[in-house]
């Protein structure tokens, strides 16, 4: 079972075993613009992504 | 990846500073540096009254609770704009802000723009035909003018906004590209008062946007996630996104970026120029505050023209 990603609206599946860093990258998310949480606690990115993890992913940037 | 200060597990990792912290003495750490800087800058002292900008942003709220936590004599300004977007957008803020002053027992002031000036702010850029469909030249120069306004009327000797490094960075970006000396000689983490201007700091000004965010998040702080309707597209998002990428290849690049910029205007870049800019200011005959051009402040005339063209639109709907 793959693990998921959520920003803002939209989910992406990315394979488990790999680290949120690396599905980031795989996604092409700047790592800088997001905060991943998990079960609502904040995770590092680092972390490695577990079957059916969710990882939501708190967007940081703000301005106008 | 585990704490640097207990070995606990981390919840962010700060490569720039190549600080891993738990959640505990990252709260912790936010505290304290911010302290450090508001000593560092000479910002303000326990004796001061400060007035905190609050938007009902991760930034503003996180700032004026860190604030609120150290001991300063901190009270709130929020100005409700009237936006809406679909979803309520000022309503909302609004709502977040007050509940968070009332958790707390903490003042806050609120500017009712429409109460106030008979129109919401993109109602203002419609009648005034001003920022080509966007509102947020007349946004900024209504904030400003209020936040002054009120910092003066209520015998504030300092106004806090809750600017992070991300903002800072960006807005330099931007100035830089153009070389738009008249405002690098004025951006800086504290600007000194003038008559009729208060003191204005920003004592985030060295967080990341990062870290300002996980401080909310991790202090269990309500804050409004969706963004200004109106700032889809805004450049200084985009500069962001650009400064943001190379960050992610070089560490730190943000942060040497700007404080380079205030070790070079420390060392005398722009400071012929910084002279041009206070000699040229003028005060307004209506509101007293300082204007760049003799007559009438932009605040003031934007007011008039408001006034004007709902005139003029109540005797066209009357005689129709």
């Amino acid at each position: 079972m793959p693990a998921k990603l959520i920003l803002r609206n939209k989910t992406y599946e990315v394979p488990h075993g790999i680290t949120i860093k690396q599905a980031l990258k795989k996604l092409d998310i700047p790592a800088e613009e997001v905060i991943p949480t998990r079960e609502g606690e904040l995770v590092t990115e680092d972390t490695r992504l577990k079957d059916g993890d969710i990882i939501r992913l708190v967007d940081v940037i703000s301005g106008g | 990846m585990r704490c640097r200060k207990c070995s606990k597990p981390a919840v962010i990792n700060m490569r720039h500073h190549k600080l891993a912290l738990c959640k505990e003495h990252f709260l912790e750490w936010i505290v304290e540096q911010t302290e450090r800087f508001i000593r560092k800058y000479r910002m303000f002292t326990h004796d001061d009254k400060v007035l905190v900008a609050v938007s009902g942003g991760k930034d503003s709220l996180g700032l004026w609770d860190v604030l609120w936590r150290l001991g300063y004599q901190a009270d709130g300004l929020y100005i409700d704009l009237g936006i809406d977007g679909g979803f309520g957008y000022s309503n909302q803020s609004k709502e977040l802000t007050v509940a968070f002053a009332e958790e707390r027992g903490l003042k806050l002031h609120i500017v009712d723009v429409v109460a106030s000036y008979g129109a919401t702010i993109p109602e203002m850029a419609r009648l005034t035909h001003r920022g080509k469909g966007k509102p947020c030249s007349v946004c900024g120069l209504v904030k400003r003018h209020e936040m002054n306004r009120i910092a003066r009327d209520f015998g504030y000797s300092v106004l806090a906004t809750g600017h992070n490094l991300d903002d800072e960075a960006a807005v330099l970006f931007g100035n830089t590209l153009t070389w738009a000396t008249g405002y690098l000689v004025r951006q800086g983490p504290v600007l000194e008062a003038v008559p009729g201007l208060a003191r204005k700091v920003k004592p985030f000004f060295r967080f990341y946007e990062r870290e300002t965010a996980a401080y909310a998040l991790l202090r269990g702080i309500k804050y409004i996630y969706d963004e200004c309707p109106f700032s889809v597209g805004a450049k200084s998002i985009y500069y962001k996104k650009l400064l943001n990428r190379l960050e992610a290849d070089r560490p730190g690049a943000k942060l040497q970026f700007y404080l380079g910029f205030l070790r070079a205007k420390e060392e005398g870049l722009f400071a012929q120029r910084a002279e041009e800019v206070v000699e040229t200011l003028h005060t307004c005959p209506v509101c007293g505050q300082p204007t760049s051009a003799p007559g009438k402040c932009a605040f003031c005339r934007l007011v008039e023209r408001v006034e004007e063209a709902k005139r003029r639109r109540e005797l066209s709907n009357a005689s129709s």
